[in-house]
């Protein structure tokens, strides 16, 4: 049974409202509450480690929601899910992680993914962290995404994190064959003495194979933000890696984009900034009648879009 | 003053059209899409304004003792050297700028320490002669905040200025569009805006021929027996449309007057201008009017 607490959880990290559409599990406290397959979705529990395993029939088509939420103080909680999409499916996945700290201890969640999207399949993949409590107590969540894109997949990943969570550190790996596409999205906003650690590595192994990674974040307060994306071309892909800050107060923020070829057909490009919101930018938007901190929300707002 | 929120936004919807000028004005046409009543009130006044920038141990003097005053239902073009002001004016009118001394008045009331956000919802607005690019900010997004603080329901606003809602409103306001792009989209934010007092810094640069006319158009279109309509412009089509000429140069208002008066002093400066460069470069070019 889902208490209020719950649902408002699964509203901000899975943007749930009542029960998911298609297949879907609930994770709650380290324990799966809620759960349904579907014919050709099937999920089911691991037998010798915590987790799910996800594996969707070739040619099906539907949404999988599976969001974990933290509800109590001093918790650790660790799973493993294995996520498998048949070729020729079309899968929506909806993750995600809301934590409630009510205490003042250490709330953490380590989730590692582990998704292969088959020959032709194609998956797009959010993945929500969020973060609140009422004493001092840290939310911690660390991501680890290991992605597979075989011959003439797609997926699209959209990782976001917007307040909250007092430490992250994420790791994203992905292996794209011959035809395989990624676009991957990650979108980051930390703030008070938050910090946050993204590290992605790409390789793309195949001809046309391409990836594109797209990364905004803000930095405000005192908050840290370290990004490390690296885009390797084994052989003759392409593929851009975009790194974009906003950089505020007091905080700190470190983006170091690599990218390195095998093959002298690779085509890869990276594009770093980091800087303060133009003034210009401010002076137009409170020329519409905002004020300054309504001007300074709404760019932020839109830069995360 | 269109200060409340007005109820929910439908961006699609293109029922309500952008109130037209219905004046014909006079039978030479000229000026007829500003001219309107006599001894209007003044909506917009500039008295005895001074601008300096300080640039590091020195004062740097931009406007000198300006006095100008915008009247409800006519249409003015401020046209000047490019360094002369032009836009230092109205950005001081706006309060981007804070001018050193002198007075700013809207409808009587002195605004001078008013900040640009309080400026914007009494109702004098500004489109920029450079706008910003925001990465990620749909135009949907700017429109409905540009419509906040005024009675504007709709998103006509593309259409008139040439630009498809259907194909603009979800693009972002970044680099994947063009100066020209962005330029209009700008112009059409200052008309959802739709403010009493209106300010465009110079709204034909880097707009193609086509656009060209109809922005004059839309501009001439928009403009309102309740509105005042200031164009920042070297464009002899925009001048021509107005009912009064302020010609700024070195930081001071050099001439003023209405259009049939100050075009030729305007041009015979050109031409006395040109005639000394030519002298100066030693030859005389072929195209010169001399």
């Amino acid at each position: 049974m889902l208490t209020a607490l719950d649902k408002k959880l699964l509203e901000e990290v899975a943007d749930l409202h009542g029960e998911p559409p298609g297949a879907f599990n609930i994770r709650k406290d380290g324990k799966g509450i809620e759960r349904r397959s579907l014919e050709g979705i099937e999920i089911t529990p691991k037998k010798d480690q915590p987790g799910i395993d996800v594996v969707v029939a070739e040619g099906k088509e539907g949404t999988v929601h599976i969001p974990v939420i933290l509800t109590e103080n001093e918790l650790s909680d660790l799973v493993y899910n294995h996520i498998d999409i048949g070729s020729g499916a079309n899968i929506t996945l909806v993750a995600g992680c809301g934590i409630h700290n009510p205490g003042s201890g250490k709330s953490q969640h380590d989730g590692v993914h582990e998704i292969y999207v088959r020959k032709g399949a194609r998956l797009v993949y959010t993945e929500k962290h969020f973060g609140e409590g009422e004493d001092s107590g840290e939310r911690v969540l660390n991501p680890k995404t290991v992605l597979y894109v075989e011959e003439g997949g797609y997926a699209e990943l959209e990782l976001v994190q917007i307040r909250g969570v007092d430490k992250t550190s994420r790791v994203t790996e992905a292996e794209v064959k011959a035809g395989g596409r990624l676009v991957m999205y990650e979108r980051l906003l930390t703030h008070g003495e938050q910090s946050a650690n993204s590290d992605v590595v790409v390789k793309l192994m195949g001809e046309e194979s391409t990836a594109r990674i797209i990364s905004r974040s803000v930095a405000q307060d005192n908050s840290r933000q370290s990004f490390y994306p690296r885009l390797l071309a084994h052989g003759p892909g392409r593929g851009h890696v975009e790194c974009d800050s906003i950089i505020m107060d007091h905080a700190t923020v470190r983006s170091v984009p690599e990218i390195w070829a095998e093959n002298a057909e690779a085509e890869l490009v990276h594009e770093a900034a980091i800087g303060k919101i133009a003034g210009e930018q401010l002076t137009k938007l409170m020329a519409l009648g905002l004020t300054e901190e309504e001007a300074e929300e709404a760019i932020i707002s839109g830069f995360l879009k | 003053m269109g200060r409340n929120k007005p109820a929910p936004v439908e961006l699609l919807n293109y029922k309500l059209e952008i109130p037209k000028n219905t004046d014909a004005g006079d039978q030479s046409g000229k000026g007829s899409l500003g001219r309107r009543k006599e001894n209007q009130l003044n909506l917009l006044s500039l008295e005895n304004i001074n601008l300096e920038f300080q640039s590091e141990e020195k004062k740097i003097p931009i406007l000198h003792d300006i006095n100008l005053n915008f009247e409800a239902g006519k249409m003015y073009a401020i046209t000047g050297p490019n360094g002369s002001g032009k836009s230092s004016v109205v950005r001081v009118a706006m309060g981007i700028y804070r001018h050193t001394s002198g007075r700013v008045l809207y409808n009587g009331e002195d605004i001078s320490e008013l900040g640009i956000s309080e400026r914007a919802r009494k109702g004098i607005g500004y489109a920029f002669q450079h706008p910003p690019r925001f990465k990620g900010m749909p135009v949907k997004d700017m429109l409905e905040m540009a419509m906040k603080y005024s009675d504007s329901v709709n998103c006509q606003v593309l259409r008139d200025i040439g630009l498809c809602p259907d194909e603009y409103l979800e693009r972002t306001l970044d680099n994947s569009l063009s100066g020209g792009e962005i330029k209009r989209i700008e112009i059409a934010t200052l008309l959802a805006q739709n403010p009493k007092m209106r300010i465009f810094d110079e709204p034909e640069a880097g707009i193609d021929l086509w656009s060209f006319e109809q922005l004059i158009n839309v501009i001439g279109g928009t403009h309102r027996e309740d509105t005042s309509t200031v164009v920042i412009s070297h464009q002899e089509k925009i001048l021509n449309m107005v009912d009064e000429i302020i010609l700024i140069e070195d930081g001071t208002v050099s001439m003023r007057g209405s259009r049939d008066e100050i075009w030729p002093r305007i041009k015979a400066s050109a031409e006395c201008s040109c005639r000394y460069n030519c002298q100066q470069e030693g030859e005389i070019y072929a195209d010169c009017p001399r």
